[in-house]
């Protein structure tokens, strides 16, 4: 079996000294290995930004796509090759300003996969612009006296979407966060986990002091939640304006797509024959004549 | 006797002017007729004129025709807009209850048949399309025993007893029409068909039978005119052979996925129209720059922006060959009939997984929608190509990736899909070196994109260029593409009529242009003249950049929604300078 060291390559990140990315980018490689995966069992799939390079530096299958596209890539993974456990990962730009449609749909469809998205309240490689969770108010280059627009809750969206897993993570905590993804991943159905990822460079505010002192975690201060009650996740939500982590929900019930297609088989669809029988041709070929 | 008429049934959107077709054009299909369908539609629900032209042949025929020799009409619209294309002494089949009247000035007979009314003696206005194509039939003296059998089939899941009351109605129409006219009419009496069994299908469909024999598994797709009938198909067909279609939240989503599919090595599709193709660009850039196969079918309709959905145009020409930023290997191959649509995407997902470059496979509305006879299918020429794809790589050495784009001889790279053990690889659409990391250094940019824009130096796209080429030094060479090919066959059957000597190219290979094989036809002809429906003359401006011959060529234009009628090539090729 697989060690997390496994899940390494010799690629040096190209983020800043301190981004909250790095330990992301461990937890996923620890949860990897704890949940018994070998790396050419994993495909990660990532979008643009620098959050996006993630699929670049884990020694697994990663394909690094266009900006705001990774699901609807990592579900064209899963549809192939329901064998692989899929991860896509990218930025809060990527997942909720480009990509916002495809998380929404993704959401709904339900397909097994866990998408990890690198929260850092702004757009770090273009070099510090305003973000869809950037909170109101707050100065970029491109919203100089403040943005004007409301912040995004993706947690709420999520819930509202019928999310199936939700949950919430800061990247100080590596062991939560790997708990999460490992729980992510054993998910049957689509896992939402947002991370918030400081950073170090062009976030002033969002700091891992400000998220340190503003964070509720879930499991510490609320030992009673149950995250099985939709309702319940929503308002604890609202109550903590977003700032809280752990799994906020998970709904079990629910079916992945991938057992609902029908006719859809459990080996991947990539291991079967291409060809077709002259039986079947025939029989396709004669509702034309 | 006669080989070919026209026949054309009008009427409100939702009315059963395509139910009406759908039977009537089965039965013929039966008798062995060469059909040719034409559409034409609003981009409606219900409401809005519609109406549905067949041409019917004993022989091999790929046009619509000029004229009209029986229009059947639900409604007086119906015939004032159509029945102007009647030839003399053409019939109008209408129904009684709106009091049809022919318009002045044409000079076609009127047979009222009280088509709703006979419809609802036996139960529902819904019949009153078999009452319209029993009247039809009747006037062409079929064999009602034929018909009767498409009835059957058309309606046998619904019980006998709406079988029987269908062939009733089709029978009192038949009946009727008859004793108004005095029996079948002698000017409509056909030729026996030759009776061999053909298939009678749009391009969409034969796109999706295409599809299915070429191993395709999955389409992700957003529903759009004129592309809808390949999901819609596809999702038909799909779950027995273990695959399905997934309807996407947008057209990026849709391409995205197919290539994320691709990927992991299922062949995946997606079929559009120009709105799509527009949204889809920025993914056709990472499919070239991560070589990942994808196949793309762009069903062309009025643009631009949402221009005319319903109606015939080709001018996505440029977007397909030129789209995406930044310079990547890209097919497109045009079918130009039914059978093309089948045999091009098998070749398309073969030149796509052997080159791996995306392919886009171009039709436009008229061969997408126009139902027609086709020759049967070859099953044994179905044959699956996956190119350089390896179950597994060597087993590589500590911390060393597999070379996924490893600088070949024919910049083809050995390609493995994710979950094989010693395969892992990145993949990115940022430069990247032989491993796939990232990398900008000037002599990998180099080299990397030599590698990918030489990859289909030696590209083969089965009949690139169809030729009909009889005369060594014709009067005029017409180059056309898609579905204008029937047209310009039948406007050159009337000027060797006129002692014109023509010969024809159809381009199906648009993309990288066949300039090697296209010069000597330019050369032979004492003129030229390129036909297509758009209206800057995109395939001409391919054929002056890669070949020239500026001075002796001449575009042949129409931009208005509607496909070429013959007449209109004939006249133009008659008038050229």
């Amino acid at each position: 079996m697989a060690t997390f060291k496994e899940f390494r390559n010799n690629v040096k990140p190209n983020w800043c000294p301190g981004c909250g990315d790095f330990s992301i980018q461990a937890a996923i490689q620890r949860a990897a290995a704890n949940v018994g995966l070998e790396p050419e069992e994993l495909a990660v799939i990532s979008g643009i930004g620098c959050s996006g390079r993630i699929s670049g530096y884990i020694n697994a299958y990663g394909l690094h796509g266009i900006h705001g596209r990774a699901l609807p890539i990592a579900q064209g993974v899963k549809l192939a090759n329901r064998e692989l456990t899929v991860i896509a990962s990218g930025g809060d730009g990527d997942g909720f300003a480009i990509g916002m449609g495809h998380t929404v749909h993704a959401i709904r469809r339900n397909l097994n996969i866990t998408y990890i998205v690198m929260d850092n309240q702004i757009y770090g490689l273009t070099k510090g612009q305003t973000s869809p969770r950037s909170a109101e108010g707050f100065k970029t280059k491109s919203t100089p006296e403040g943005s004007i627009e409301s912040t995004l809750s993706p947690l709420e969206i999520a819930m509202s979407a019928g999310a199936t897993f939700v949950a919430q993570s800061f990247s100080s905590d590596l062991k939560q966060l790997t708990a999460l993804i490992e729980a992510g991943i054993k998910h049957e159905g689509f896992s939402l986990i947002n991370v918030f990822s400081p950073c170090v460079t062009f976030n002033k505010i969002n700091t891992y002091d400000w998220f340190k002192e503003n964070i509720v975690n879930l499991e510490q201060q609320f030992p009673d939640y149950d995250p099985t009650n939709r309702i319940a996740a929503m308002n604890k939500i609202m109550e903590t304006n977003g700032l809280l982590t752990g799994l906020i929900y998970q709904n079990t019930q629910r079916k992945s797509y991938e057992d609902m297609i029908s006719g859809f088989g459990k080996e991947a669809l990539m291991k079967q024959d291409l060809s077709l029988t002259e039986e079947h041709f025939n029989k396709l070929v004669a509702e034309f004549k | 006797m006669i080989s070919q008429l026209s026949w054309k049934i009008g009427g409100q959107q939702g009315e059963g002017v395509e139910s009406t077709d759908r039977i009537f054009s089965t039965a013929l299909n039966r008798l062995g007729y060469y059909l040719y369908g034409y559409r034409h539609f609003s981009s409606r629900i219900k409401g809005g004129h519609t109406n549905n032209k067949i041409r019917i042949s004993t022989y091999p025929i790929r046009a619509i025709s000029d004229d009209l020799d029986i229009l059947v009409a639900f409604d007086q619209e119906s015939i004032d807009l159509n029945a102007k294309e009647l030839r003399s002494g053409g019939v109008i089949v209408a129904d009684a209850k709106f009091n049809p009247v022919v318009p002045e000035g044409i000079d076609a007979r009127l047979f009222a048949v009280p088509i709703t009314a006979m419809a609802e003696e036996l139960g529902t206005s819904l019949m009153k399309n078999m009452v319209a194509s029993g009247a039809s039939w009747g006037l062409l003296g079929l064999p009602l025993e034929v018909f009767n059998k498409a009835v059957e089939e058309e309606f046998g899941r619904k019980g006998a007893a709406v079988v029987e009351k269908n062939i009733e109605a089709v029978k009192r129409g038949a009946e009727f029409v008859l004793e108004q006219a005095g029996g079948p009419l002698d000017e409509f009496k056909l030729d026996e068909a030759d009776g061999r069994q053909k298939l009678f299908m749009i391009g969409n469909e034969a796109i999706g039978l295409g599809c299915l024999a070429a191993g395709c598994r999955l389409m992700s797709a957003y529903p759009i005119t004129p592309a809808s009938e390949i999901m819609e198909y596809l999702i038909k067909k799909l779950p027995a052979l273990g695959g399905t279609v997934v309807q996407t939240e947008d057209e990026i989503a849709a391409v995205t996925m197919a290539i994320g599919a691709n990927y992991a090595g299922v062949r995946t599709m997606t079929a559009s129209a120009g709105p799509g193709l527009s949204l889809m660009m920025e993914a056709i850039g990472l499919a070239g720059m991560t070589e990942t196969p994808l196949v793309i079918v762009d069903t062309q309709r009025g643009g631009p922006s949402t221009g005319l959905p319903t109606k015939q145009e080709q001018s996505d020409l440029n977007a397909m060959v030129y789209g995406t930023h930044g310079e990547i290997p890209k097919i497109v191959i045009a079918p130009a009939s039914i059978e093309d649509c089948f045999y091009d995407m098998i070749e398309a997902f073969n030149l796509s997984e052997q080159f791996q470059v995306p392919v886009i496979v171009m039709t436009d509305l008229q061969l997408s929608l126009g139902k027609q006879s086709c020759e049967p299918f070859d099953y044994n020429s179905i044959q699956i190509n996956r190119g350089k794809l390896v179950q597994d790589a060597p087993e590589q050495e500590p911390q060393q990736l597999f070379k996924r784009y490893e600088l070949t001889p024919d910049g083809v790279s050995p390609r493995v899909l994710p979950g094989a053990k010693h395969g892992i690889h990145h993949v990115t659409g940022v430069e990247h070196d032989e491993t796939g990391r990232p990398s900008e250094s000037a002599v990998n940019r180099q080299n990397m994109m030599d590698k990918r824009l030489h990859k289909l130096d030696g590209l083969y796209v089965r009949d690139g260029l169809r030729t009909d080429a009889p005369s060594e030094t014709p009067d005029l060479l017409i180059i056309g593409m898609g579905s204008t090919g029937g047209t310009i066959d039948q406007a050159r059957e009337w000027l060797a009529n006129d002692g014109v000597t023509t010969n024809h190219v159809t381009i199906r290979q648009i993309h990288p242009f066949p300039t090697e094989q296209l010069i000597p036809h330019l050369q032979q002809a004492k003129k030229v003249v390129v036909i297509e429906n758009n209206a800057t003359a995109q395939l001409a401006g391919q054929i002056k950049m890669h070949a020239g011959f500026a001075d002796k060529m001449r575009s042949l234009l129409k931009y208005d929604g509607n496909p070429f009628l013959p007449s209109e090539v004939y006249k133009a090729c008659k008038e050229l300078d």
